[in-house]
């Protein structure tokens, strides 16, 4: 049986996990968003046609993670959201945005069009760049000074690119001839934005927290920490040569960029989450100290472990039938 | 903090007032939807297939309003009101995270099948993803529409060192209220849908669009308005008595009662003035509020004074509850004659037909009024007896807030006009949108591998 004591470690694994989920998937069609290029509507339409049966249920994931958050963790759901009231604000109107012109651009007169494209487009932006800055405010603990916002707008560029990247990544997957090549080229750019990004992270973050530095220098358990950093670094320079060779005849390890960056997203987010666990606010908020009562954790955890597996096996029934190239992606 | 509260109180009116105005379209249209695509079974006529192309296209853009809007209303509870969740949250929180998990994600990811899929999957499984769309987008209804009247007749709770804590799941979910509220509204979901789709189709006949598709969409909406019209006037009667047992105070603002009054009249207008605590140029019939509500013409129905200082504001539950019953009465009226001439004289004259435009939006009007009567009913509450506005409300500055409203106001009121214009504007392209060849249905599904641009 699970104890009481477990339920809130185990609903911070949940809400880890459906922020990943969503960092990774909302990523690539954030990121495809970004790389609009406006001066071509015949690869607008494919790059937006390539994440249409998909954005939706992308989207849900943060749904679910800020849902885990509010339900599970109310007391840092109230301090973290009432930090980023601003940055939230944003993020909302950035989704807005881009969710409807998704839709409007199909509809409208075709002099319009570009216009929405221009929407969706800044959208993306405005939406990744909020995330990027409220992630840079979280690691800085919510400090109230000129390096927090500093960081803040560093971060809001590194996860701009490392969503670009993404985004690069599936187009790679799922394009072909000039929109292909023109991925390659974007995922090459925007690799190397964020490596540097994430190498910047790696340093400020144990200088700026003394609990992390300590975390990841006190041995033995600073030599498995380690490897994941190690692990990241090595992707990415399997990365970088993979797009070097690429593409390849018969279109092969199309696929490879995209995994190499899902290994990215993984390996970051893992080493954020040993950085800060078991603090859900920064030295403010421990997830034992902020968590609901068991019955309400207990009742959730069941629909959870019924629910939870009953939708990834309709999410890849959804990936299987839109498998392969992106075609004329029609709406019916 | 008045000031920060107002401001909330204004932001969060506004978000879930534009919020609703797409579900409200979406749950009910997504069943019209699998109507559709089953009648298209049945008969293979491409008519059907015409009226569902149409539909389903403004059913995705309404989908993706009601989305993206929602997702803001996710963030609204942290945000504007932590008392809420720090007290109720161990309530609230798992009824919305059933929410998002078994409606959220079902209706998200199998809408990508139904938009996209039709020729990559075979037509059956089609038909199923729109079944599991719509059964999604009704279960995400059942559970908001018990969170929120749970808000209004808290059960199946008890409260430890101030804080909420479930002692009966069932009595939590099935709260008394909850069933009257979730029929009312998919019945509201239902009207507006009707009048949607009558409006819309009566403007492309007014056009001169003389296809059968119009036509057949219009009687479709027209009949099933004329069966579902009466049902839920019978609904809203039975969820105002439920009213009236379990918050007196919010009936007695609606029929503005005063005074504790046997045989009580009702009153079709009134200006309630709270100053006074009185109504000014009343328009009344004898003893009838005493008889709906009491089924007894001596019948007693308590007045605003036994609650002062402890019931809602009159004015805007007053007239909200007088422009939805207005408006109800209209759409049984027009329903009833419509159905009627349509099933004499198989057509509607031009002014009928216009009058229908003019109601093509009558759905939300009443639906907002009503939701205006039970929640502003339910002030100076935000839980029932349990938890007041003020408690709840955020202490953030004000300058915070007035900018985040603003912007929002900004972004909502170019919506809802970007919303309205492209709906007609798909009216006037509808017969483009409809146009499909056979080979494009082709049933069988076509190998998922080797699709080429």
């Amino acid at each position: 049986m699970i104890l009481d004591s477990q339920l809130p470690t185990i609903f911070a694994v949940l809400m880890a996990f459906s922020v990943l989920l969503y960092a990774m998937l909302d990523g690539y069609d954030l990121g495809v968003g970004l790389l609009l290029p406006m001066e071509n509507e015949g690869q607008r339409d494919k790059m937006i046609a390539s994440i249409g049966p998909f954005w939706d249920a992308n989207e849900t994931w943060l749904v679910l993670a800020v849902g885990l958050l509010l339900v599970a963790f109310p007391s840092a759901h109230n301090v973290i959201l009432r930090e980023l009231y601003l940055p939230t604000a944003f993020l909302l109107i950035g989704l807005i945005l881009r969710g409807v012109s998704f839709d409007f651009r199909a509809k409208v007169i075709a002099e319009h069009k570009a216009r929405w494209d221009r929407l969706f487009k800044l959208g993306s932006l405005v939406a990744t760049a909020s995330q990027g800055y409220m992630l840079g405010l979280f690691v800085m603990g919510f400090e109230h000074s000129f390096t927090a916002v500093l960081f803040g707008l560093l971060s809001a560029i590194g996860v701009t690119m490392a969503y670009a990247l993404i985004g690069a990544c599936w187009l790679i997957m799922k394009a072909e001839g000039e929109l292909q090549l023109r991925a390659i080229k974007w995922a090459r750019i925007t690799g190397v934005v964020s490596f540097v990004g994430i190498l910047a992270v790696c340093i400020t973050n144990p200088i700026i927290n003394v609990f992390v530095l300590e975390r990841w220098t006190n041995p033995p358990l600073a030599y498995i920490f380690a490897t994941v950093p190690a692990l990241c670094f090595a992707f990415f320079v399997i990365g970088h040569a993979t797009l070097k060779r690429l593409p390849l005849k018969d279109d092969a390890g199309c696929w490879l960029p995209f995994v190499l960056c899902v290994c990215i997203f993984t390996t970051s987010f893992i080493g954020l989450a040993l950085s800060f666990y078991p603090w859900v606010v920064p030295q403010q908020l421990t997830i034992f100290e902020a968590a609901s009562a068991p019955e309400s954790l207990r009742i959730m955890l069941y629909g959870a472990l019924v629910v939870i597996p009953i939708i990834f096996a309709y999410t890849l029934f959804a990936y299987r039938v839109f498998w392969g190239k992106v075609g004329d992606l029609r709406y019916y | 903090m008045a000031d920060v509260m107002l401001l909330s109180r204004i932001q969060f009116a506004a978000n879930i007032s534009f919020h609703i105005l797409f579900p409200t379209i979406t749950i009910a249209l997504c069943w019209f939807l699998v109507y559709f695509k089953v009648r298209f079974h049945i008969s293979k006529h491409p008519v059907w297939m015409r009226v569902y192309r149409f539909w389903v296209k403004v059913f995705a853009l309404t989908f993706a309003l009601g989305v993206v809007s929602g997702i803001t209303m996710s963030f609204q509870f942290g945000t504007n009101w932590p008392g809420f969740m720090e007290k109720v949250g161990n309530i609230a929180g798992p009824l919305l995270a059933y929410e998002v998990m078994t409606a959220f994600f079902l209706e998200a990811t199998f809408l990508g099948i139904m938009l996209f899929g039709i020729n990559r999957v075979p037509s059956w499984v089609h038909t199923g993803a729109t079944l599991l769309v719509a059964f999604g987008t009704s279960m995400s209804a059942f559970w908001i529409l018990s969170l929120n009247s749970w808000m209004h007749t808290p059960t199946g709770f008890e409260m430890r060192d101030g804080v909420a804590h479930a002692v009966d799941w069932f009595a939590i979910i099935f709260n008394p209220s909850f069933p009257y509220r979730l029929g009312h509204m998919l019945l509201a979901s239902g009207l507006t849908v009707c009048f949607l789709i009558a409006g819309i189709s009566a403007y492309r006949v007014l056009r001169g669009d003389n296809k059968k598709a119009p036509n057949i969409a219009l009687r479709t909406a027209v009949y099933v308005a004329a069966i579902i019209a009466p049902l839920q006037i019978l609904m809203g009667d039975m969820h105002g008595l439920n009213t009236f047992e379990h918050q007196p105070q919010k009936v007695a603002a609606m029929e503005g009662v005063w005074d504790t009054t046997k045989g009580a009249p009702l009153l079709l207008f009134a200006i309630p003035d709270e100053e006074q605590r009185t109504n000014h140029m009343e328009i009344a019939i004898p003893k009838l509020a005493s008889i709906i509500l009491t089924h007894d013409p001596e019948g007693e129905i308590p007045g605003l004074n036994e609650f002062e200082g402890k019931h809602p504001p009159v004015k805007p539950v007053f007239f909200g509850f007088r422009i939805m019953v207005g408006l109800g009465m209209l759409m049984l009226l027009s329903a009833w004659v419509a159905s009627f001439l349509l099933w004499r004289k198989k057509t509607l004259s031009k002014g009928f037909l216009m009058f229908f435009v003019g109601m093509t939006f009558s759905g939300w009007v009443a639906t907002l009024a009503g939701w205006y009567v039970t929640e502003i009913g339910r002030q100076p509450y935000l839980v029932n007896g349990v938890l007041t506005t003020a408690e709840a409300v955020t202490d953030i500055p004000s300058g915070n807030v007035a900018f985040s409203l603003a912007l929002y106001l900004i972004v909502y009121a170019f919506l809802l006009v970007a919303y309205i214009k492209t709906l007609f504007l798909m009216a006037r392209k509808s017969v483009e949108i409809e146009e499909y060849s056979l080979s494009e249905l082709a049933s069988k599904p076509q190998p998922m591998k080797e699709v080429t641009a």
